[in-house]
């Protein structure tokens, strides 16, 4: 009986030696596929289980890090002033993951990117707590609230950058809500998000960088650089050939300006001055399509910006010449987000040199050592440095003796524009008020904003650029100068 | 043996009864399955347990009464096996109490803690295992209960038929009060009795008389009676029972005991075929047995929808979150598999919490269970202990591989415990009485063969010293 007997031990051998097999392959070989997928609760456990880094503005933390009752996820996510900052850092949620800077930063603020990595080791041999990192932004707390408190109840937007860097001074969308209600993982937390997404006023879209406007009228600024940077005009007070009433391209439909205004034959500046639709349609039209395209896209039209954040793209039409030329006074179908708006202003006031706009300068380890820093970066020329000084003479025109006075800041010189963009069929929803601008100041242009007001309860004929617009930008313009004396 | 000579004044040199190995080792158990119980405090509330000085003495005095039991009723035992159990059982222990401490499961409806069960149901183990070294002075008096233990066996399979069904197997009989056995396990250790003593008899039958076919020996057609009735046997739990692993467990155990007894490949080919057909054939219909098999095949693929699949993709993330070296005891989240955590499940905390390391450990304690067993069969001297020994171990491997391998993902899950490990009275103490049983044949089979009587001769030639 002993051989069968060696022959099931040894097959009894077998069956271990296949469950010591199976378990190497299990635990060893695809140990890390079954760590990390999606399914994985353990992740997000993991995740939440430490206190969350925090995003920083002027030194001080807008975000911060509650322990809560959960057993699972024991940190959650809390915002000092949620409306404020929501628009810059997203939302950080245990059940509904993140947006933005929380999502973009998630590697820093939880401790677990590469960039910390020896960090990490560090502090696995002092013992210390896992903690995460910071991530510092380029934001100005004056501004922002500045921003905020000109918006109010209405809707709208302001991105504010500086020219120089391309640094995101501010970044205000309204109606804003506070990221804290949905940060944990309750059925309340659902609910109040629930109520977000269902809100008709859509909070939670970010209006600087995600929602595109016609531009209307602050899109001259664009179409006159195209017109210098393509020789059709040199001299910004000269006359230009502008008949008055002007007839669409291809149609019998005249196009109209705001009032009786002197736009007959007027040069750049007057045009500007008085945003005549006659002399930069018309413009727009002798330019052609190509040509206004080309321009958009040397200020960062067409694509997709990155600050990280993504915003959306902005748009310059490729169409037939009726609607090029009403595109050329930024109606038709042209759309462009606040955030390229501030991107033309600042190119400007940065004579010509367009820079990538950023909002993170700087990635903190836990212990604060800096792991990265941004360096400015130039995304490429928009316009000459000559031409940049005319168009600036321009904006400041129109804020010094045109429709954007309301932007004026004593002692400090101050280019804008206004615009009221129809929009809706036949133009019949409430226009959208627009004004973009920059401040000068003795070391070069310290800031360039643009603000888009959509507000749908104020009086049709009070929607102006000038009125409603223009002294937002002004006090965020105010905000930033102060901050820096 | 041969030491013992004529030379009577150097005095007899008694065998070697490795008593003293064998208590060395179980203060050893004990010590590790303290060590570990302190270890999940320690990880979850940051000091030692409160309980550690009781789980530690009760752990104690159950290994020390089983080994002063050996010691005095089963003196020539191999010295392995009780300190093997002792340890399996002490760290399962600690594994139940630490996932006691889990607030996930302890908002489920269907758990309850089940540490200070389980050290009772274990002390009932221990007990029964002191009851059969004190009772059986020899294992061959079992063979006198061959076709009794049949009855009981059969008793015990069909009971569950006539009780609810608990989560999707008929494997328990409720008793009103006291709670519910599975009489699986207890039939696991009587029919291994029946089937040894039935082979003994009948095994020259169905070794010699065969006809030769392409190389084989094949049985005889009135032969193959028997084979077909324990296969009809396991079919019908399987159905009725819907009971995989013990279907599995029974009939693996019948095929190598019948291979062992005729010395017949033909037999492990009839076997592995008519399981083969057996469980293809119950698959095809089984919707219990279909669930097990699709969450097998893709655990993923159900995430969501299938509730099986999805419970196997948590136990196979435990493993895998486990790694290497695991996340050391009460740091793991193995009780995301919420259902049946601390009882099928459980290799899955040892898995996650100890890691590759720790599974592979406690897969070489089940090997070294297996292994001691079938030293055993080949150290007996008789058949019917031979057959018991490997009947025993064999079913115990078996089990193992069944239970691990489906937990793995090697082999389609069935709803069978890690012996010793997972929570649950009837598998606890069912294993005490089979590891007590293997001390017996052991201690049967190492025992040395009493001397031979002293020879007139060696009297007459003695020296007698002044």
């Amino acid at each position: 009986m002993n051989k069968p007997l060696r022959r099931v031990a040894l097959f009894c051998g077998l069956l271990m030696f296949a469950l010591l097999l199976r378990d190497n392959w299990i635990q060893y070989v695809r140990a890390d596929d079954l760590t990390s997928r999606e399914e994985n609760r353990r992740i997000r456990i993991e995740r939440y289980a430490h206190e969350r880094g925090d995003i920083i503005v002027d030194g001080k933390a807008v975000t911060g890090s509650v322990e809560t009752d959960n057993s699972d996820f024991r940190y959650k996510r809390v915002w000092k002033n949620g409306p404020l900052w929501a628009p810059v850092t997203g939302y950080s949620s245990q059940a509904f993951d993140s947006s933005q800077l929380e999502n973009l930063e998630d590697g820093i603020l939880t401790g677990n990117d590469d960039q910390l990595f020896f960090n990490r080791t560090l502090s696995m041999f002092t013992g210390d707590k896992k903690q995460g990192g910071n991530v510092v932004t380029t934001l100005n707390g004056d501004a922002q609230k500045a921003a905020f408190k000109g918006l109010g109840q209405k809707k709208g937007a302001v991105v504010a950058l500086d020219p120089k860097t391309g640094a995101v001074l501010a970044l205000a969308s309204t109606p804003s809500y506070d990221p804290s209600v949905f940060a944990g993982n309750s059925d309340k937390d659902s609910e109040a998000r629930q109520k977000l997404l269902e809100d008709k006023d859509k909070p939670m879209l970010n209006r600087a960088l995600r929602e595109t406007y016609p531009p209307g009228s602050t899109f001259k600024v664009v179409t006159a650089a195209a017109a210098l940077e393509n020789g059709l005009y040199d001299d910004i007070d000269a006359k230009t050939e502008s008949p008055l009433p002007w007839t669409l391209p291809q149609s019998t439909t005249p196009l109209s300006n705001e009032g009786d205004i002197p736009c007959e034959n007027a040069s750049l500046r007057e045009a500007l001055r008085w945003s005549c639709n006659t002399v930069f349609g018309k413009m727009s039209d002798d330019l052609g399509n190509k040509k206004m395209i080309e321009q958009t896209d040397k200020f960062g039209f067409n694509k997709e910006v990155f600050t990280p954040v993504r915003a959306d793209a902005s748009i310059y039409p490729e169409d037939n010449r009726p609607q090029n030329a009403m595109a050329g006074i930024g109606q038709a179908s042209n759309r462009t987000t606040p955030l390229q708006m501030a991107m033309v202003a600042s190119a400007i006031a940065n004579d010509g040199k367009l820079m990538q706009p950023y909002m993170v300068a700087e990635r903190q380890a836990p212990n604060l050592d800096p792991v990265y820093t941004h360096e400015p970066e130039e995304l490429g020329r928009a316009v000459s440095g000559e031409n940049a000084q005319k168009l600036q003479q321009m904006m400041e025109t129109v804020v010094k003796d045109g429709t954007g006075t309301n932007a004026r800041i004593p002692g400090v010189t101050v280019g804008g524009k206004t615009g009221t963009a129809q929009h809706g069929l036949n133009n019949s929803e409430k226009p959208y008020a627009w004004f973009i601008s920059y401040a000068k100041t003795d070391n070069g242009s310290p800031v360039a904003v643009a603000v888009v007001v959509e507000d749908g309860n104020a009086n049709r004929d009070d929607i102006s650029g000038g009125g409603l617009a223009a002294p937002i930008a002004r006090d965020v313009m105010k905000a930033v100068i102060d901050s820096k004396k | 043996m041969s030491v013992v000579t004529n030379t009577t004044t150097i005095g007899a040199i008694d065998a070697p009864s490795r008593r003293n190995t064998e208590l060395v080792l179980v203060v050893f158990a004990v010590a590790i399955s303290v060590f570990a119980y302190a270890n999940v405090g320690l990880a979850l509330n940051g000091e030692l347990p409160a309980g550690m000085l009781g789980y530690g003495a009760g752990l104690a005095l159950l290994g020390g009464v089983a080994h002063l039991v050996v010691r005095r009723f089963a003196k020539y035992a191999d010295p392995l096996l009780l300190p093997l159990a002792t340890l399996l059982n002490g760290l399962g222990l600690a594994l139940i109490w630490r996932l006691d401490q889990s607030e996930r499961l302890l908002a489920l409806k269907s758990f309850a803690p089940a540490a200070s069960k389980q050290l009772i149901f274990s002390a009932m183990g221990v007990a029964l295992f002191v009851g059969v070294l004190i009772l059986l002075k020899d294992h061959r008096i079992l063979q006198r209960y061959t076709y009794i233990s049949m009855v009981v066996a059969l008793i015990l399979l069909i009971l569950p038929m006539f009780f609810p069904a608990q989560f999707g197997a008929k494997i328990w009989i409720t008793i009103p009060g006291i709670g519910s056995i599975q009489p699986g396990e207890f039939a696991k250790i009587v029919i291994a009795i029946f089937f040894s003593g039935y082979l003994m008899v009948k095994r020259d039958a169905l070794a010699l008389a065969s006809r030769r076919f392409m190389g084989m020996y094949l049985p005889r057609g009135r032969d193959l009676g028997p084979i077909l009735v324990i296969w009809a046997m396991s079919i019908l739990i399987l159905v009725f029972e819907t009971d995989l692993g013990t279907s599995l467990l029974f009939f693996g155990m019948f095929v190598v005991m019948l291979y062992v007894a005729t010395e017949r490949t033909s037999w492990i080919v009839f076997g592995l075929t008519m399981s083969a057909v057996g469980a293809v054939g119950v698959a095809s219909f089984e919707p219990h047995v279909q669930d097990r098999v699709t969450a097998w095949l893709d655990p993923f693929a159900g995430w969501g929808t299938h509730a099986a699949s999805e419970q196997m993709a948590q136990v196979l993330m435990a493993f895998g979150s486990g790694g290497t070296l695991g996340t050391g005891l009460g740091q793991g989240n193995s009780d995301l598999i919420l259902f049946a955590a601390n009882t099928d499940f459980i290799l899955a905390t040892v898995g996650e919490e100890l890691g590759l390391a720790g599974v592979m450990a406690f897969l070489l304690l089940y090997g070294l269970i297996v292994e001691r067993g079938v030293r055993t069969a080949l150290a007996a001297r008789d058949p019917f202990g031979k057959l018991l020994a490997i009947g025993l171990s064999g079913a115990f491997a078996i089990q193992v591989f069944v239970v691990a391998g489906g937990v793995m993902g090697l082999i389609p899950l069935t709803g069978m415990t890690m012996p010793f490990l997972a929570a649950g009275g009837s598998s606890v103490i069912a294993n005490w009485a089979l590891i007590g049983i293997l001390i017996r044949i052991s201690d049967t089979a190492r025992r040395p063969a009493p001397a031979p009587a002293p020879s007139t001769d060696a009297e007459m030639t003695q020296v007698v010293r002044p």
